[in-house]
């Protein structure tokens, strides 16, 4: 590893991230969950089924975004200063719909918790609402551009009084947002659909997913259309000029058949895959392909905005202001040591698997959060 | 990029950054002492079989709980307000402080949340030994989480193992362990951890007491002082040993500091060490006003403290604005002009290099070289720039010694009379230990307050003053960031006080 050279540890840290990034939309499979908390449940005891099956999860959906802000931080800081700092109010509110779910789960049914327990739902329903579509509107940003401008000396200057906001108000970005917070509930419904155990939930998680699944279809196409037809943020890799030009997103995907084209369609295919199962097969594992499916479709999203010498955070009203993974990206030494610390990743993983396994080795069911003094705390 | 420095955003983001700080700071001492308090109770639970202990586990565990879950929500904004508030900053060292943040992330929060959810969901579907290692493994988990961060904050204080970059305007890492195992950073780490296990401890103190003035739950709360006391006592040894070894740093690497937390106005061979004392509010450097309006000295000893040697020389705030020869202190004012000159060749260099003038680049380069020590004094505008507020900082570290210095004996007076078997007839007392949670806090918040109001003007100290090192935003947006978080802070603090309260109330469940 020590023999790397910047570029090459440079698309590794690139990888390293968009990994972290597709785990952690995955993982919002808690806050598609939460999105459906307030509608789907038909009494307490299914809502308490669902609020102890997603708390067991929540914190693991709440580090893996923590991580990808460390790691983004570590290995592109040029995008966590421009970005954060520049686009400050749509990260802010990102933040503030976070905040509010990490107590939502354990005041939610305590006595004496000030707001009352709808309150509590509530927040994690807008975490499970607005977080996501924010998110997924600032993500868009890395297709569409933004109105910053860099000095000589990196700092960064916003040109646009939304602060990040205005984000949102770009179709493409939005389309984009409404499509992860489908995403979200259905990955949601079918990790529930896996975990509990309880007749009526079973079969009401299963038709969530695939309704979903169908409300989430005109944003995805709409998305895929744009982003095979758009001008992409296209890097000169001689001279580093950055340039529009037409059809670079798809340019970007037929370059990478199988990081780029492959995942994205492999992706797409086992999502749909694992609501199949779920709704026509009476399969509850709909999770695995359809969670599998998610990681390959975020990887080439990732991909294709930062590989083949291409801008991921591009500037609309300046292009050579826009970042890309050679002029944002931390030094040579310092992406080699990270990258000694990213061995550890792996047994991260094994040992959150192996603790996921022990912990759903049951199913939880109706009995489990009925008596009291039992392990759900929830 | 100081000519549109802005004073009123600039202290608002510094408002919310203190803000949100110190009421994270009102949750992680307990996540990371109770943590530990939690192990060892589990332990006892595990060896001895007694299923009192268990009792005992799970009642701690509950209180552990509530106070984590608000821990991790103001923990998330510290994260990325670095990038949010302070992007200069977050660009110019974030070569070197994503890392140990990053670190953070991979080897602390996952170990801490994925065995989180086995200590509170497990009891039943594993097994005895399995839970108890989890158990420790969240509290490694939560102190390793401390460790990096504290860590970043050391370097903060005493930046080493960098370069500069000329080309990118940054600083880079040269090398990872000296970051590491920086002497700033490891006796900050243990001071931080070992006072959160004290002010954990407390907590312990706070809440048994109640319990033993109310006769209630008498057993377990004195089997919860015994095991809290005597981690409290050890504690109390830590924090004693590194607070010296933090006040010896600060002497060595940040003197402005530790002049600023004695008072000390003008330096001395032989310096007294103030006891206690009132400071002249309006004190400026180069005035003749007196530095106290009252103050009890003690011979010799700040000497002692800052250099281990009683007659050596230590410098005070106005020997390090205006310079002292004899003692060999050079000023601020000395080193701001070196740094007006470090920014104007590095300009030079890069106007050169775009201009494609290697000749001249190369010239521009070595004139920086020489002078580049004290780039960041270049953005300061005069030498007394460089004090931080002093009376606050003086009193902070006045409050937290104080008080650090109670603790031990609140501890150990808890094992004597329960070694005696009189605790519960101490009425005095254990009405006083009913407060004693609230007096570590003001030690504690005080600790964080000498550490990062006493390191002002800098976020890097020597190398990036605050108003550089910030984002450029409006007054306004900041002002309105700032109330939401004091809001909506404010809200779950005191949800979170009720549910505790509650719960304390109830006491532990079966019993």
């Amino acid at each position: 590893m020590g023999s790397l050279d910047l570029s090459q540890l440079q698309h590794l840290w690139w990888l390293l991230v968009s990994v972290v990034g597709a785990l952690f939309i995955f993982l919002t499979f808690v806050q598609g969950g939460q999105g459906l908390l307030l509608t789907m449940p038909e009494d307490e005891t299914e809502k308490t089924l669902i609020v102890n099956s997603l708390g067991k999860k929540w914190e693991l959906t709440f580090t893996t975004l923590v991580l990808f802000g460390g790691a983004f931080f570590a290995a592109f800081p040029l995008f966590y200063a421009t970005s954060f700092g520049g686009a400050y109010w749509v990260w802010m509110l990102i933040l503030f719909t976070f905040v509010l779910q990490a107590v939502s789960y354990e005041y939610r049914r305590k006595q004496d918790n000030l707001l009352g327990e709808r309150t509590y739902e509530l927040f994690l329903f807008i975490n499970g609402t607005v977080g996501v579509l924010l998110i997924g509107a600032a993500v868009g940003t890395f297709f569409t551009g933004s109105n910053f401008t860099l000095d000589a000396y990196n700092s960064v200057t916003w040109h646009n009084p939304g602060r990040g906001i205005e984000a949102a108000f770009s179709l493409f970005n939005l389309s984009f947002g409404v499509f992860l917070v489908f995403l979200a509930r259905v990955l949601g419904a079918l990790y529930l659909n896996n975990n509990i155990d309880h007749a009526p939930l079973v079969e009401k998680t299963a038709q969530a997913a695939y309704k979903n699944l169908l409300y989430a279809l005109p944003f995805l196409l709409y998305v895929l259309l744009r982003l095979v037809t758009m001008k992409g943020y296209a890097v000169d890799p001689v001279t580093a000029q950055v340039s529009l030009v037409k059809g670079k997103y798809l340019a970007n995907l037929l370059a990478m058949p199988v990081n780029g084209l492959g995942f994205l369609l492999i992706g797409l295919v086992l999502v749909v895959l694992g609501v199949a199962l779920a709704r026509f097969k009476g399969s509850r594992q709909g999770i695995w392909p359809a969670g599998l499916g998610t990681v390959l479709v975020v990887l080439a999203v990732f991909a294709i905005a930062g590989y083949n010498n291409t801008a991921f955070y591009p500037s609309k009203i300046d292009l050579q202001s826009s970042l890309t993974i050679v002029n944002a990206s931390s030094s040579h030494y310092t992406l080699t040591a990270m990258s000694y610390i990213a061995l550890a990743i792996p047994v991260v993983l094994v040992y959150v698997a192996y603790v996921w396994r022990l912990l759903d080795a049951r199913k939880l069911t109706a009995a489990d959060v009925l008596v009291k003094g039992s392990d759900e705390k929830y | 990029m100081l000519e549109h420095l802005d004073i009123s955003q600039l202290s608002w983001a510094r408002g919310q950054f203190a803000l949100t700080a110190m009421y994270h700071w009102i949750f992680v001492p307990l996540t990371l002492g109770l943590s530990f308090l939690l192990a060892f109770f589990e332990t006892l639970y595990v060896r001895t079989g007694n299923e009192q202990w268990k009792t005992i586990t799970k009642f701690w565990m509950k209180l552990f709980g509530i106070n984590f879950a608000i821990g991790v929500a103001t923990g998330i904004i510290m994260e990325f307000e670095f990038g949010t508030n302070w992007s200069n900053y977050s660009w110019m060292v974030g070569d070197i402080f994503g890392a140990p943040l990053a670190a953070e992330g991979l080897f602390a929060f996952f170990l801490e949340t994925t065995f989180f959810a086995v200590m509170f969901f497990g009891w039943n579907r594993v097994s005895k030994g399995f839970h108890l290692l989890s158990t420790w493994l969240v509290a490694i988990g939560s102190n390793l989480s401390a460790l990096w961060i504290l860590v970043a904050n050391g370097w903060m204080q005493h930046p080493v193992g960098m370069v500069f970059n000329p080309d990118k305007a940054r600083f880079e890492m040269e090398n990872f362990w000296d970051v590491l195992l920086s002497p700033v950073a490891v006796s900050h780490f243990v001071h931080t951890t070992s006072s959160a296990f004290l002010l954990a401890a407390l907590f312990v103190v706070t809440v048994c007491s109640w319990y033993l003035l109310k006769g209630r739950h008498v057993v377990m709360a004195k089997k919860s002082l015994a095991v809290a006391a005597t981690f409290g006592l050890i504690a109390s040894a830590f924090v004693g040993f590194t607070g010296d070894e933090s006040a010896y740093t600060a002497a060595q690497v940040q003197p402005m500091k530790l002049a600023a937390m004695e008072g000390l106005w003008d330096g001395e061979v032989n310096a007294d060490l103030v006891a206690v004392g009132i400071v002249n509010p309006g004190k400026k450097p180069g005035d003749n006003m007196d530095p106290f309006q009252l103050d009890i000295k003690l011979p010799y000893l700040l000497s002692l403290l800052a250099n281990r040697e009683f007659n050596s020389f230590v410098p005070g705030v106005n020997d390090l604005v205006y310079g002292n020869a004899e003692h060999g202190v050079v000023g601020a004012g000395e080193k701001i002009a070196q740094g007006k000159q470090a920014i104007a060749f590095l300009a030079a260099y890069k106007q050169a290099k775009d201009a494609g003038n290697t000749e001249a680049a190369q010239l521009a380069l070595q004139q920086f070289d020489q002078v580049k020590e004290h780039i960041g004094y270049g953005y300061l505008t005069k030498a007394e720039d460089i004090v931080p507020p002093v009376p606050l900082v003086f009193y902070s570290f006045h409050v937290m010694v104080a008080l650090g210095t109670l603790f031990p004996l609140v501890f150990a007076a808890v094992l004597f009379f329960l070694y005696k078997g009189t605790l519960q007839q101490q009425k005095w007392f254990l009405r006083a230990g009913v407060l004693s949670v609230f007096f570590g806090y003001m030690a504690s918040q005080a600790g964080w307050i000498v550490a990062e109001v006493g390191r002002q003007p800098w976020a890097i100290q020597g190398l990036l003053p605050v108003g550089v090192a910030r984002t450029q935003l409006t007054t306004t947006t900041v002002q309105m960031t700032f109330f939401m978080f004091l809001i909506i802070f404010t809200t779950l603090l005191i949800a979170e006080v009720r549910i505790m309260t509650r719960q304390i109330q109830n006491g532990p469940e079966g019993e």
